[in-house]
């Protein structure tokens, strides 16, 4: 930092303050937006200053580049459909582990030619293996979510062997790397990061995905955090840390949320066992039902309890469902949506959808405050979900979910579900629940259920 | 202030305020949370455009103008996509489809 004036280390202060306030704010409901506002005052200061100090050459096309930057960043961000959020936020992760990556191969040229102390070298081997692990990793759980290829894990014979002596690999690049330095290692360092991060999101199941880029996301942050090391940078480095550590302990959080280990969602599908009810339908008989005669059941009940899951989510039906329950309730029947934490594909993205359809935010209750009502609720009413409600999560040890917190809508009177298809969850098994004496099944497409159901309860 | 030792102290402090800050997050927010994180260590921003400034050759000035587009779109997309999420929890939009929006209130 010895080549920057004061005023300038005293701006990147104030914009790592701005950082800290933005994760605090987003925290807490009422501050979460105003703390996004300040972090992205915070990120435009800094990098507005840079330009004002720094003995920059090629200024007009760095310029240029930032506004490719911006115009894809923001109509990528502006068009996103919300249900299709988390794969754009890991490739946003992504990118950054990119950029990340070259910045720090491009530092390791400059190091090259000089007498670089070891601690630098270490830092920049770090940031171009980390940085490449998340570029590539995102990249695959992007493909997972948008579907471009399986959401299931993927396993071959031998994968442990490779995946192994990846990491030996890349830790000899590493040493390699600050005991001689040369450009090439980099690249070839680069490379190695590249196939880790591909065999190190393959073996991960579609519903523990979320988890995996909010894993990449703190890997991001660390890599940020190293290459402030390497470029001198007091901000870079404590933006950087901020991330990472908040990232693993969000990560952590989110892992609990669904009664796993890190550990097991990254390495659980190497050990199968986890293969259980690989995806088969069964023609086990189950009770199914026109709009009509749910519709009955629901407008004669007292209590009903909304289950919303991605389904709902992806026929986008969450505005006709919140009506429905506005009908119901205008019956003066007590409904109340429960949301698992991992409903949708992301911890808190049900709450997101079902914000954006107006639903009011006490209707929504969070898991630990609602199962207890299970028992006294006449008719659950599960939209689009299925492994949240799958008592394997309980009953069977070596199912995926096993462990899982689950909602206890077994134990209601009735249970509807609105589906598809018999088709498994998003963990590819095979949901008991469907075949209980108390469950009715409405087949079809969420809203146009919820449409014939809403039509149905408003003629009763 | 380049000491290693002052570094890891900065890097040691910073861990735990990383921690401290987020550590009552309800789940509700977790997205948006890791959405917001994730904008902000888009600040390798900054780095990329030190580096692509010193480019000595014309392969280090296309990578590190990479580097720059690269680091925007995550800065820029990850603050503006946060924002959009977060609009939903607070602000009501009254204009509804009018396809699927009969009037139910009678």
């Amino acid at each position: 930092m010895t080549g920057t004036p004061v005023w300038v280390q005293l701006t990147y202060l104030l914009a790592a303050v701005c950082f800290i306030l933005a994760l605090k704010g987003l925290s807490s409901p009422r501050h979460a937006r105003t703390g996004n506002l300040i972090g992205a005052f915070g990120a435009v200061i800094a990098c507005v200053v840079v330009f004002f100090y720094a003995d920059l050459d090629h200024v007009v096309p760095i310029l240029l580049a930032i506004a490719v930057g911006t115009a894809v960043g923001l109509v990528g961000a502006r068009r996103v459909q919300m249900t299709q959020m988390p794969q754009l936020v890991a490739l946003f992760n992504g990118v950054g582990g990119g950029a990340a990556a070259l910045v720090a191969l491009l530092e390791l040229g400059d190091l090259v030619g000089e007498s670089p102390e070891g601690f630098a070298l270490a830092a920049t081997a770090f940031t171009i293996l980390v940085g490449s692990v998340s570029f590539s990793g995102s990249l695959v759980t992007f493909a997972k979510l948008q579907e471009l290829m399986t959401s299931r894990p993927v396993v071959f014979v031998g994968l442990p062997i490779v995946f192994g002596a990846s990491i030996v690999a890349a830790v000899l690049l590493a040493v390699l790397t600050v005991t001689d330095p040369a450009v090439w290692i980099g690249i070839v360092l680069a490379v190695v990061g590249l196939l880790l991060g591909v065999l190190l999101v393959l073996p991960v199941g579609g519903a523990d995905v979320p988890i995996v880029i909010s894993l990449l996301n703190a890997f991001t942050g660390l890599t940020v955090a190293a290459g402030g090391y390497v470029l001198d940078n007091t901000l870079l480095l404590v933006a950087g840390t901020l991330v990472g550590a908040s990232g693993t302990f969000l990560t952590k959080l989110m892992a609990a949320a669904m009664g796993r280990s890190v550990a097991n969602i990254l390495f659980g599908a190497l050990k199968g066992g986890s293969t259980l009810g690989a995806g088969e339908a069964s023609d086990r008989p189950v009770r199914s039902a026109g709009p009509e005669d749910v519709a009955i059941l629901l407008g004669y009940a007292h209590r009903v309890i909304v289950v919303p899951g991605y389904g709902l989510a992806v026929a986008q039906a969450q505005h006709t469902l919140r009506e429905l329950v506005d009908v119901l309730g205008d019956r003066g029947i007590s409904v109340d949506y429960a949301i698992h934490p991992v409903a949708g594909r992301m911890p808190g993205h049900m709450n997101v959808l079902l914000a954006e359809a107006q639903v009011p935010y006490e209707q929504l209750k969070e898991m630990d405050d609602i199962n207890s009502e299970f028992k006294q609720t006449d008719v659950v009413l599960v939209v689009g979900a299925n492994d949240v409600v799958n008592p394997a999560a309980k009953t069977t040890p070596g199912a995926p979910i096993y462990g899982m917190p689950i909602l206890d809508a077994d134990e209601a009177q009735q249970i509807v579900f609105l589906k598809r298809s018999m088709r498994p969850g998003f963990a590819g098994i095979e949901n008991e629940l469907l075949f209980d004496p108390k469950t009715t099944l409405l087949f079809g497409d969420a809203k146009d259920t919820l449409g014939k159901l809403l039509s149905s309860v408003k003629a009763l | 202030m380049s000491e290693p030792v002052v570094w890891l102290t900065i890097f040691i402090l910073s861990v735990f305020v990383g921690i401290e800050v987020i550590s009552k997050v309800s789940s509700t927010l977790h997205t948006p949370l890791m959405s917001g994180a994730n904008a902000i260590h888009g600040i390798i921003l900054l780095g990329a455009i030190l580096v692509t400034g010193s480019a000595q050759t014309t392969l280090q000035l296309v990578i590190g103008l990479v580097a720059v587009v690269l680091a925007s779109v995550n800065m820029v997309g990850g603050f503006v996509v946060t924002d959009r999420m977060l609009q939903m929890f607070t602000r009501r939009k009254p204009v509804e489809k009018p396809t699927d929006k009969p009037e139910v209130r009678a």
